[in-house]
């Protein structure tokens, strides 16, 4: 055990203690509810809109409802412990909100057959634990298309975490949006290993600045490339939440996930005793996925071609994933007409024909 | 050539967090005393210096109040561990837990704030000059307090009475205690300006590196810093070019990346913990070595006992 897991794990157990004690006081006839962050509330990006939710939840039930979260959990053995904790103490239904919590949450599931689980953007599901999740890419083809047409060096920088299908598929959506809008398009990808380290990110948006990208994209939970693209008068595209009080100047849009209808209709669903296991995949059609105003640096032809592009998928009328596609090697992977079906979206694990570079194992 | 000059700025930029945090270790440690607070007391120096700064607009008063945080925090550490005798393992264990979850609390307000550009120097002509222009004449300035540090600390510990003090009783404090110094006050002063070099590290990371405040914004920093004092067998002049290597892999990986040189990145963002544990190796190998350059009561409890 490294020093810091020792670390994160103490202060796991701490955390839970205090749900324990905290529970023990606690009246039977509310609903209690859970929620596991994997970075902290005030992240401004992934679990700070998590957390965004659980505010509504106890905004609409009021006393109705009890909730609990635990924040800066890691992915791994200590999360197993903390959902335990959570369920023991007797929650009624636990949110883990990351995808690293997938098998613990099922493990935990298994051994509380009584209790809800939902895990987001896994892909595990049993009679007690649901998923749920957004569809990302459909915002990252609109933001695309906005970033094709507003690049002057015709390079966007794209600052990944893990490749996993869930990130591949956001590059090759935006890629999609921004060459539909400009041929001459050409995407530099790093990717950091990281989900959260702010001046990992700041570097590497540094970086990417520094071979001639003016439009950044992230698919990291911190507002450091927002702020760097501030700082060196280039765009970005904000990743989770608004990111507008870093760059008022920079950000062209931002994607913000919207999780509270969904938090407030599956907690309603344990109130009344219909909650029942399944898969939900919203996007902008759903609400679940805003693409936040443009920003004033957007001229309005611009936003007019994104905001056809926005309404078109949020109608169901256009999938950003249309045929003909072709992988990176050239094979053929949709023909013409053909739409992606969701197995193979969720399962994405290449780049399409024009992005250079190959993606890491 | 320029992108050259500008891959080096981004070592420099990504190294300066490093080197504050870890010089300021090496010189406790030096004392025969282990912090492992290290996280907690950059967290504490970010969240200071970004606070300050929002409120008064100051920089430098930003610097000033990351540097006294830093220094709070590391007293507290000195009492506990120094007066109070406690475990200097689970003390810095619990130094950095209770910095990050003080700095969320005092940065709660802060987040989404932001300060103006960090001043850069300017020497007319000199800053001009292409290449060593921008490299050498135009860093912020706690660039050069950074190296600075370095080697005024070098000197110290090795010329000055007050740096052979230090190594005595870092080396045998008993020993030291019989011949008549103070080892606890000497023990303190180290604390304080280990703590102090930590919160200007972590006031780095939040005005100059990424000029923002978010939770947990450190993200490790502190532990690394910890192992660039082993890695430089407590060595001054090895910390900062520990720091430097460790910065430089990081920043090459990344241009490698957008170049789309086919290199894993898992491998590159692992590279820099493999040379760490690469150079234990070595150093180990020669005992009497090790034996020479670490201090020998590290982590060891001191209590008069005449």
């Amino acid at each position: 055990m490294t020093r810091y897991s020792f670390v994160s794990w103490f202060m796991r157990t701490v955390a839970v203690l205090a749900i324990i004690f905290g529970a023990a006081g606690a009246q039977a006839q509310k609903t209690k509810v859970g929620f596991v962050y994997v970075g902290p509330v005030g992240d401004h990006g992934w679990s700070y809109q998590h957390h965004q939710g659980l505010l509504a939840v106890k905004k609409e039930f009021g006393d109705k409802v009890e909730t609990t979260h635990v924040e800066n959990i890691s992915e791994g053995p200590d999360a197993e412990r903390v959902i335990q904790q959570l369920a023991q103490s007797g929650h009624d239904i636990i949110f883990t909100t990351s995808f690293g919590f997938m098998n613990p949450t099922l493990k935990v599931a298994r051994r509380f057959p009584n209790i809800k689980f939902e895990h987001a953007t896994g892909f595990k599901r049993t009679k007690n634990l649901a998923t749920y999740n957004i569809r990302y890419y459909e915002g990252r083809y609109v933001a695309g298309v906005i970033a094709g047409k507003m690049t002057k060096t015709n390079t966007i920088g794209y600052i990944a975490s893990f490749p996993i299908p869930e990130v591949v598929m956001g590059i090759n959506a935006a890629y999609l949006g921004a060459k539909s809008v400009n041929p001459n398009i050409k995407f530099k990808i790093i990717w950091v290993s990281t989900w959260f380290d702010p001046g990992k990110e700041a570097d590497a948006s540094k970086a990417l600045y520094d071979q001639g990208a003016d439009v950044l994209f992230q698919h990291t939970d911190s507002p450091a490339a927002m702020k760097l693209a501030e700082q060196k008068g280039i765009r970005a595209i904000g990743q989770a939440s608004d990111m507008k009080a870093f760059g008022p100047n920079a950000q062209l849009t931002a994607l913000v996930n919207n999780w509270a209808p969904y938090y407030v209709s599956r907690v309603k669903s344990v109130m009344d005793g219909t909650w029942k296991s399944t898969d939900t995949w919203g996007g902008i059609g759903a609400n679940m996925l805003t693409v936040a105003p443009w920003g004033e640096n957007v001229p309005p032809e611009v936003a007019k071609i994104a905001e056809k592009a926005r309404d078109d998928i949020a109608s169901g009328k256009f999938h950003p994933f249309t045929g003909p596609l072709n992988k990176q090697d050239g094979t053929q992977f949709l023909k013409e007409g053909e739409v992606i079906s969701d197995r193979d979206l969720s399962g994405m694990n290449f780049y399409v024909e024009g992005i250079e570079g190959s993606l890491p194992k | 050539m320029d992108l050259f000059v500008n891959i080096m700025l981004g070592i420099i930029i990504a190294a300066t967090p490093l080197v504050f945090a870890a010089i300021g270790e090496l010189v406790v440690e030096k004392s025969g005393v282990l912090n492992l607070g290290v996280e907690g007391l950059m967290i504490i120096g970010a969240v200071a210096g970004f606070s300050a700064t929002v409120e008064t607009g100051s920089f430098i008063l930003g610097i000033l109040a990351a540097i006294a945080a830093g220094a709070i925090l590391a007293f507290l550490f000195g009492i506990l561990t120094q007066t109070l005798l406690s475990n200097q393992v689970a003390t810095g264990l619990a130094l950095t837990m209770f910095g990050l979850g003080l700095a969320a609390l005092w940065g709660q307000g802060y987040s989404g704030k932001s300060v103006a550009d960090f001043p850069r120097l300017y020497i007319p002509v000199l800053s001009d000059l292409p290449v060593i222009g921008p490299l050498l004449f135009s860093q912020d300035f706690l660039v050069y307090v950074s190296i600075g540090l370095v080697i005024a600390v070098a000197w110290f510990l090795k010329k000055t009475r007050g740096g052979l003090i230090i190594r005595a009783i870092g080396e045998n404090h008993d020993a030291a205690h019989t011949i008549g110094y103070p080892v606890v006050r000497y023990r303190f002063y180290t604390l304080l300006f280990g703590g102090a070099c930590a919160g200007l590290g972590g006031a780095y990371l939040s005005l100059v590196q990424t000029p923002i405040w978010v939770e947990n914004m450190t993200a490790g920093r502190g532990w690394i810093a910890l192992a660039l004092v082993v890695f430089a067998a407590w060595r001054p002049g090895r910390a900062l070019l520990g720091a430097y290597l460790f910065g430089g892999i990081t920043i090459l990986q990344f241009h490698s990346q957008g170049f789309g040189i086919n290199i894993e990145p898992q491998l590159l963002a692992m590279l820099p913990y493999l040379a760490t544990i690469l150079v234990l190796v070595l150093i180990s190998r020669d005992k009497l070595k090790v034996r020479l350059n670490a201090p020998a009561s590290l982590a060891r409890p001191f209590y008069a006992t005449t």
